[in-house]
């Protein structure tokens, strides 16, 4: 049997349609579910009481959202470039499930332990500002062209604040690969030493996934709905669940990177006796209410606010701080040398 | 045999999108099959083993040039009547300088020189157990970290010209002075008043603004009014003088 999947071609095909079922269905549960704890901790947050129809406690509200969006007649406008109004979400919702592949849920169980996942990981996410452009420009609406742009603009400048926050990490780890990069957090999590990193990340990563306080792409006081005002139904749904699966994916990358990825917080007897991707999975829905508590409270920023935070804030203090980190390592010989560790 | 197989694909579709870039109609489109064009280069570097340039190729060239393009083509109001008038005119000159690009092509081709022993030449990956990503930084960081080094400084000048070029100040639009705004306090924002009955506040069109964030903190001349500091607690009878303020037809 083990012969068959791991030496033959048919059974290493199917090994890794397995393996790609076994992370996205937990994935697409956990989104579904995102959803109602979404509405459930804002409500509790707001004294509200949030969906509590649908079966004990409102768990069922999200298959009946589901089995709403599914029944409902898409709407295609008119003057819509066809081909590309579809081919929007479908490339959103895509990118948000591809970018698992890498993601190490225990040590060595990834899809794919590639060298360069960190490199993967950047560029996946640096993809997903297509299909909120291109949704905005095959819309032919305004609302929906001007919040595509804005969400452009505000992709692009917060991935260089991102993208810099990552290098100061990788200094410390001296590899690409997720998986020596949860393995360097073994004494120390990052989010410890680089503290104010691990909040920059987390602020742009608020942005980079067009969430409060940073959701102004979707500003509905002023753009209706933003850049899917003219989707319904599937497509729409597509977008709404490419969008949570980003904020997944980004909760996971801030766990990895900051968090100790599946390490427990200290290597000693009852933490170690929780296995690995429990740990990750804990990590990933804390920081998952956080995005849930940060929409709750803070108010929207406005565009230019935006702009000055990323660009005259987020990004000298990334820089200076990659500097700082890279003349530390090296005047004090901890810079790792190269190389796999 | 995979390989080949793969390679194949993303050359062909690498060939014919570079094809569609040049002949589609509308320049979105065209944009859009760069981008797929940019992404079989990518897959391309991945059949040869180059992953740390296929990535770079993708978060660079797809994540933000191709970005930019995109931003620029779609705001950009394409006329495709004027643009074919246009090219009859400039058809020409086109061909003209299709020509000695191509003349100049076949003589630097013609005069080709490839080294006999080419593929014998020691590569710089020298441990097996090294990845490409820490070779290439050897190389680029260690051996020639001048010619790297310089390569930053042009593109450093190349980004300042940019911005002297294009940055100018602009009278309109409101621009808010952060650390003032940072710097606001309740006493500044709020003042209390005893409006006389039956006359409100007729000073600034019927509305009462906070003297310190509006009048004295905001940048001169964005607000389109002179700064002039309303006398405070004392409303005033006159014509409204803040008169071409943003609040609609109640000013003048």
């Amino acid at each position: 049997m083990a012969h068959f999947f791991l030496h033959t071609m048919i059974g290493q095909v199917i090994l890794t349609v397995l393996e790609a079922l076994a992370v996205l269905v937990p994935l697409l549960l956990g989104v579904a579910y995102l959803t109602l704890a979404e509405r459930k901790v804002m409500a509790a947050m707001q004294l509200r009481k949030g969906p509590n129809v649908n079966g004990p406690f409102g768990v069922l509200q999200a298959f009946a959202d589901a089995i709403k969006m599914i029944t409902k007649e898409t709407v295609i406008p008119s003057g819509a470039n066809r081909f590309l109004f579809l081919f929007a979400p479908f490339l959103t919702f895509s990118l948000a499930m591809t970018a698992w592949a890498v993601i190490p849920t225990n040590d060595g169980w990834a899809i794919a332990n590639i060298n360069v996942g960190v490199l993967y990981l950047l560029a996946i996410s640096s993809l997903g500002v297509y299909g909120v452009l291109i949704a905005g420009w095959a819309s032919n609406s305004k609302y929906a062209f001007l919040g595509g742009l804005r969400a452009a603009a505000q992709m692009v400048s917060y991935e260089v604040s991102i993208g810099l926050v990552i290098v100061s990490v990788l200094l410390a780890v001296g590899s690409l690969n997720l998986n020596d990069i949860v393995l360097a957090q073994r004494h120390v999590w990052f989010c410890l030493p680089m503290f104010p990193m691990f909040i920059i990340f987390f602020i742009s990563a608020l942005a980079e996934t067009n969430r409060a306080p940073f959701d102004l792409p979707e500003g509905e006081s002023e753009l209706v709905a933003g850049f899917f005002v003219e989707y319904s139904a599937l497509a729409f749904g597509l977008f709404f669940l490419g969008e949570y699966a980003n904020m997944f994916l980004m909760s996971g990358m801030v766990s990895i990177l900051f968090l100790g990825g599946w390490l427990p917080p200290i290597g000693i007897a009852p933490f170690t006796w929780i296995p690995g991707p429990l740990w990750l999975i804990a990590k990933i829905l804390f920081c998952l209410f956080v995005f849930i508590w940060v929409r709750a409270t803070f108010p929207r920023y406005r565009y230019d606010q935006l702009m000055r935070l990323g660009w005259k804030v987020f990004l000298p203090l990334s820089l200076v701080w990659m500097v700082l980190t890279a003349g530390f390592l090296l005047a004090t010989g901890l810079l790792p040398q190269g190389g796999a560790s | 045999m995979m390989t080949q197989i793969v390679f194949y694909v993303f050359a062909t579709v690498l060939v014919l999108s570079a094809g569609m870039v040049v002949s589609a109609r509308n320049p979105v489109h065209s944009v859009l099959f760069l981008i797929l064009a940019f992404f079989n280069a990518a897959g391309l570097f991945l059949v040869a083993g180059a992953e740390f340039l296929a990535m770079i190729l993708v978060i660079v060239y797809v994540g933000a040039v191709a970005v930019l393009f995109l931003f620029v083509v779609m705001m950009l109001d394409v006329r495709f009547a004027q643009m074919r008038e246009g090219l009859q005119r400039y058809a020409p000159f086109g061909a003209a300088v299709g020509l000695v690009l191509l003349a100049e092509l076949a003589l630097a081709f013609s005069h080709w020189q490839v080294a006999q022993d080419i593929g014998s030449v020691p590569h710089v990956v020298a441990a097996p157990g090294r990845t490409n990503t820490a070779a290439l930084g050897d190389v680029l960081y260690t051996h020639y970290v001048f010619l790297f080094e310089s390569c930053g400084l042009v593109l450093l000048v190349a980004m300042i010209g940019a911005i002297v070029l294009t940055l100018r100040e602009r009278p309109m639009g409101r621009r808010q002075n952060i650390d003032r705004q940072h710097e606001r306090t309740v006493a500044d924002t709020l003042a209390m008043m005893t409006v006389p009955l039956g006359q409100g506040v007729a000073a600034n069109g019927g509305f009462r603004r906070p003297e310190q964030s509006y009048y004295i903190a905001s940048v001169p001349g964005s607000y389109g009014v002179t700064a002039e500091p309303v006398p405070q607690g004392k409303p005033v009878d006159e014509a409204p003088k803040h008169g071409a303020d943003n609040h609609g037809g109640l000013a003048q």
